[in-house]
Order: structure tokens, then sequence, then C-alpha cells
């Protein structure tokens, strides 16, 4: 087991997958010359070259759609949107373009691309620097979406991402970055996580709670804080929200019989209520209690911290939410 | 003005600016019998910018075309039978009915693919010629776009990072004046767009777009540029489309007379009369693209619509 700072396992991916393989590049604001805004891609333009860690204006429309063009003509291209509230200036090339050109164009091409962007709250960088924007993206068919939780799922999900024939938008947390987290051993440059898996990260028989990113280790402080009083919980973490693992999310339902979904973004048309509503029918018989969300209120990120700490679930409001199931 | 050209090119250019156009007719048949659904944006009246720009370019080059994109197709040498059979909605078709008259894409000849949103293209075709800086290749990049699409973000965006990377790309506008019903000069100042090339530091060149030659004379320079590693040029092409902006737009917006003024210069008719072919070989050329069109459009009616189960497939690979 060695210690490595989230940001410095990311830089570990893009390493090892840009050194495997000449067809990957990155490009975005700030990768380049200054290392990157989180420092993810320290040293890799001198390693690799201004062409594979491109430095691009503001553009970003302009540079995640050039993407696309790379990977339909051999490449494998990394976009890197500073923040998923920027990820909005380019949904078109997202949305309409990335997603559908393997439908629309009968098969005949897929788009092995990958967006890289961060979220979170709790930083006082207001209501368009610390969005969790992760359901607006995932309500459109043709990329899938996966959500790191530490050091070892975000350089796991990101070399899968990179090495997959499809668009996948990996959301990283800013929270993390500076985070120093345990890589097993064997978490090599061989280490490649599946793209649709969620892991249950600490068994329990008494509520289920599903978490993803930064909430997952929130998630695990508060469950080892009920099993002193005798409570047992179990808590997934989701890794990926396009497509749900269901299966996981269901299997541990039937044993527990309680549902709690953990969130950083607006509560309203979120990735809860999505769980819900895929999860609840293969459940519906097993529950003994409705399933409950606990979320970001349907507000705009506040300034103030004195606001700013309502917004984002902690473990105080989780520990709250827990008990109010049990 | 532009030089003459040789005899074998006369044929080439004759032929593919009637085969747009016959093509385009065939796709309005099909649009009035209400055999095709959707939108038909017909290319016809700007066959001479894809014939040109076609002609200037080799095999191994890419094409960024638009929503008004059957014209690059054909003069690219696409197959119109599964063209034809795309913008029907059919299983034969290039995206097997998925994609339609405005996502038609064919790699293995370059076609990154239609867009169905005004500018939305714009950035794929700048990545491709990105990758083909990168790789090494001496590949270009042609992206055609509207008047319209001059005035989205990306057209900005992309042009702005191609001459800041010397990227190996031909943006071609086609001024056809009309952005739907809006005419271009009662929302922009400056009519020539390509003069906009001075604030990205490239060149710019306004050509005629009805006229066949100069649009191949000068997209082949901007492209011979590109090839070289001289960067990215802007070619605006100053052409009309006879019909609406797509079927069932009649052009109440346009001034009497306007359509009429440019008929008179129509790029075949004009072509003709400079005499580069007979009329045996003008009889000849039609005689021939009226039998490929008959074919496609023979292939394209009685093949299959697709099969339920294509519903939920090529979302992703698997």
């Amino acid at each position: 087991m060695r210690k490595i700072f989230y940001r410095d396992a990311i830089r570990e991916a893009l390493d090892e997958e840009m050194g495997r393989d000449p067809m990957v590049m990155m490009i975005g604001e700030d990768v380049g010359v200054g290392d990157g805004t989180w420092k993810c891609s320290k040293g890799l333009r001198e390693k690799y070259g201004d062409l594979r860690m491109k430095d691009s204006p503001i553009s970003e429309a302009g540079f995640t759609g050039m993407c696309i063009g790379m990977a339909l003509t051999g490449m494998r291209p990394i976009a890197e949107i500073m923040f998923e509230d920027f990820m909005l200036v380019a949904m078109d090339q997202i949305v309409n373009q990335m997603n559908k050109v393997s439908y629309m164009s009968g098969g005949q091409k897929h788009i092995p691309m990958v967006i890289r962007t961060t979220i979170g709250a709790g930083r006082a960088a207001a209501a368009q620097h610390s969005q969790n924007l992760t359901a607006a993206v995932a309500h459109f068919p043709g990329a899938k979406i996966v959500m790191p939780s530490d050091a070892y799922t975000a350089k796991g999900l990101l070399k899968s991402a990179i090495r997959d024939d499809d668009p996948v938008i990996v959301i990283e947390h800013r929270k993390h970055f500076s985070v120093e987290f345990d890589m097993p051993d064997d978490a090599d440059e061989n280490l490649l996580l599946p793209l649709n898996k969620a892991a249950v990260v600490r068994e329990g028989k008494d509520l289920t709670v599903v978490a993803s990113s930064f909430q997952v280790q929130q998630a695990v402080n508060v469950a080892k804080h009920l099993e002193k009083q005798g409570v047992s919980v179990e808590v997934i973490d989701l890794r990926s929200i396009v497509p749900i693992d269901k299966e996981t999310i269901i299997k541990s339902v039937k044993k527990t019989g309680k549902l709690l979904i953990i969130d950083e973004g607006c509560e309203q048309f979120g990735v809860p209520a999505e769980i819900t509503a895929q999860v609840l029918p293969h459940v519906f018989y097993d529950l003994d209690a409705p399933i409950m969300r606990h979320c970001a209120p349907n507000c705009p990120v506040p300034f103030s911290p004195a606001l700013e700490k309502l917004f984002v679930p902690t473990e105080k409001t989780m520990l709250k939410a827990m008990k109010q199931l049990l | 003005m532009a030089k003459k050209i040789s005899k074998e090119l006369a044929k080439e250019f004759y032929t593919n600016m009637y085969k747009i156009r016959r093509f385009e007719e065939e796709v309005f048949e099909f649009y009035k019998l209400g055999q095709m659904a959707g939108l038909a944006h017909l290319y016809i009246g700007e066959e001479a910018v894809a014939t040109g720009a076609m002609a200037a370019i080799g095999p191994q080059d890419y094409i960024g075309t638009t929503h008004r994109g059957h014209g690059h197709m054909v003069a690219r040498g696409a197959d119109m039978g599964k063209m034809m059979a795309e913008i029907l909605g059919k299983a034969t078709g290039y995206s097997k009915g998925k994609g339609g008259s405005m996502h038609i894409m064919d790699m293995d000849i370059g076609i990154l693919g239609a867009n169905g949103i005004v500018g939305g293209g714009i950035p794929t075709a700048t990545g491709a010629a990105y990758s083909a800086k990168y790789r090494g290749t001496d590949q270009v990049t042609l992206c055609f776009f509207g008047d319209g699409a001059s005035n989205e973000g990306t057209f900005h965006e992309c042009i702005n990072m191609a001459a800041a990377w010397d990227l190996p790309i031909v943006y071609v506008i086609e001024n056809n004046l009309y952005g739907i019903t809006v005419d271009m000069r009662r929302v922009t100042k400056e009519h020539d767009l390509a003069k906009r090339a001075i604030g990205y530091g490239i060149p710019g060149y306004t050509i005629d777009g009805m006229n066949v030659e100069e649009v191949y004379e000068t997209i082949s320079k901007a492209v011979k540029d590109a090839r070289e590693g001289k960067g990215p040029s802007i070619v605006e092409c100053k052409t009309y489309r006879y019909h609406g902006h797509n079927g069932s737009d009649n052009c109440a917006y346009r001034p009497a007379g306007e359509l009429e003024e440019w008929k008179a210069r129509d790029c075949m008719d004009s072509f003709k009369a400079k005499g580069y072919l007979t009329e045996d070989e003008i009889k000849e050329i039609e005689k021939s693209v009226d039998k490929d069109i008959e074919k496609a459009v023979e292939f394209a009616s009685e093949s299959p619509y697709p099969d339920a189960s294509e519903l939920m497939t090529d979302i992703f690979v698997d």
C-alpha cells in the first residue's frame, strides 16, 4: 500500500495512457504550461509535447467539439473542462454532437473521447463555479458517466475511460485533489476499473446508503459512527452514473429493506430520483420504509460560507437522514 | 478571373453540377409526393461551390458538411443510392435510416458528417485538421457552412484556434444571403464575410460562387497553402439557393426579381456558354448521369424501412 494524492493518481493515469498510446492527447484551459488548474497534468507537456498537452483558448465549445473530429480520425482525445459549470457552454457539442455521432451514423463511427471535468461546492466559489450538474448531462443518451470517489477509482476509471471506444465523461471532485489516499500496490499501469459497476465499500444489514464522489467517504464515516450504536449500514459507491448499476443496489436493498441516496446535486430531477425509479419496481415488497434522498436544496450555490455550509450534505446532515430511516 | 481549364476537368465540373441538380430535383419530388419525411434543404443553385471545391482536394482529405450537404456528398462521389435511401429513412441508407438528410456520413471518402445544428460541425472539422497535423499526414480539411453559421460562436472559436496553430483547414462559407427568412444584410454590417479573416490574421477570399472555375482556383490555392503548413484560410463563395430554406418555404421574404437575377447567372448555363464542352458531350454526360440518378431513386424506393430492432442499437459500441 502506498500513499498518493488524488491529483497525482489522475496524473499517473494520464501519463501511463499517453505513454502507452501515441493517439492519446489532452486539450483544455491551462493544462499545458500551467500543469492544469488542479495540477493533474504536471510535467506532461514537457514529456509529450505541446500538441499532446494542448493549452486551449477559453473556447469550451470549440475545443470540446474539436475532440470529436480528432476521435473520428484515429485519435483518443481528452477534453479537460475546468468546472462542470463551464460544460454548459459546450453543451451542444456534447449533447448534439459527441453523444449522437454513433447513432446518427448508423454505427459507422464511434467517438473514443473523454471529457474530464470537476464539481464541488464548499470552497466559496459561488453559483457558477460550484455546481454538480451531473444529472443534467446524464439525461442525454450517448455518453457514459463516471464519478471517482478516491485516488484508486480516479486512476482506474480514467484509464478505462481513455481506452473505451465510446464517449466517457469523468467527473472529479475539487475537494479531493489535495487529499492523500491509500493506493493498493497492485494498482499499477494495468489498473482498469469497469465503467458500469458500483462497489459495496462497506457491508451492512440495516440500511443501504448509495453515494458518489466526495460523499462516499463521508457516508462511510457516518456508518462507522453508527456501528458504535449497534446499527449496521451498507455503503455503495455508485462510481458509474450512466449506466446505473441497479443490480448492486437492488441486491443490497433486498437485504436491508431501506435505501437512502445521497447526492451533491440539487434535489429536483436529480440522480437519486432516477435511481429510485430504476430500483423501486424490483424492491417494492422488500422495503420497510420509503426510499429517501438527501441532496442539495433547490437553490443556486450561495457564496457566503455561512450559507454554503447549509447547501452540501455533510456528515451531520447525513447522520440525521440515516436516523430518520432507521 | 479564372484561367482556362482542361477538357477533362470541364467534363468533371459539368458532370458534378448536373448530378447535384438532378439528385436534388429527385429529392424534391419525393418530398412533394410525401414520400420523404422531414426536411429537404436543397442545394440547387449552389452547385458550383461543391463542385469546384471537391475538385481542389485529394482522396485522402476530409470534408465537414452541413444540413444543406447533399451537394458536397454527391460532388465527393458518395453512393447516391445509399444517400437517397438515407434521405427516405430506409434500412439501406448510409446510417440505416437513423440519421436522415441532415446526418449523412461516409468516412471512407472523408465525409466527417453533415450537421443539423448551424455551426455545429465546425469544431469537428477543425479537430480533424488538428489530428492531421498531429499525425503528420498532409491531409487537408474543407469545412463548409453558410452565412448563418458565420454568426455562431463556434465559427469564431474554431477559426481562432486553427489560425493560432496553423491547422490545415479551409473554411468555405457558402453565402447564399439568407438564414431561413432573414436577409444576412439585415443582421450583419459587413456583407463580405471573408473580411473577417483579417481579424484572425489569415487570408480571406470573397469570390463568385456561381463560377465553378473561380471556386476551383481559389480553393486550390487555399488547399495548397494549408497542405504546405501555411495554415487556414476563409473562402467566401457568393451564391444563392433557388429553393427556400427547406421544402415548405415559399420564399415570400425575397424581393421580387432577385431569384431571376441569380438564375440569369446560373452556374451550369454560364459554364455551358463558355464552350468547354460540345453539345454532344453535354448530352452524353446528362444521359449517363440521368441513368445513375434513376438507379439511385429505384434503389431507395425499393429498399425496406429499418426493422424495429434497430431502435436501440448503435447508441454505444456494444
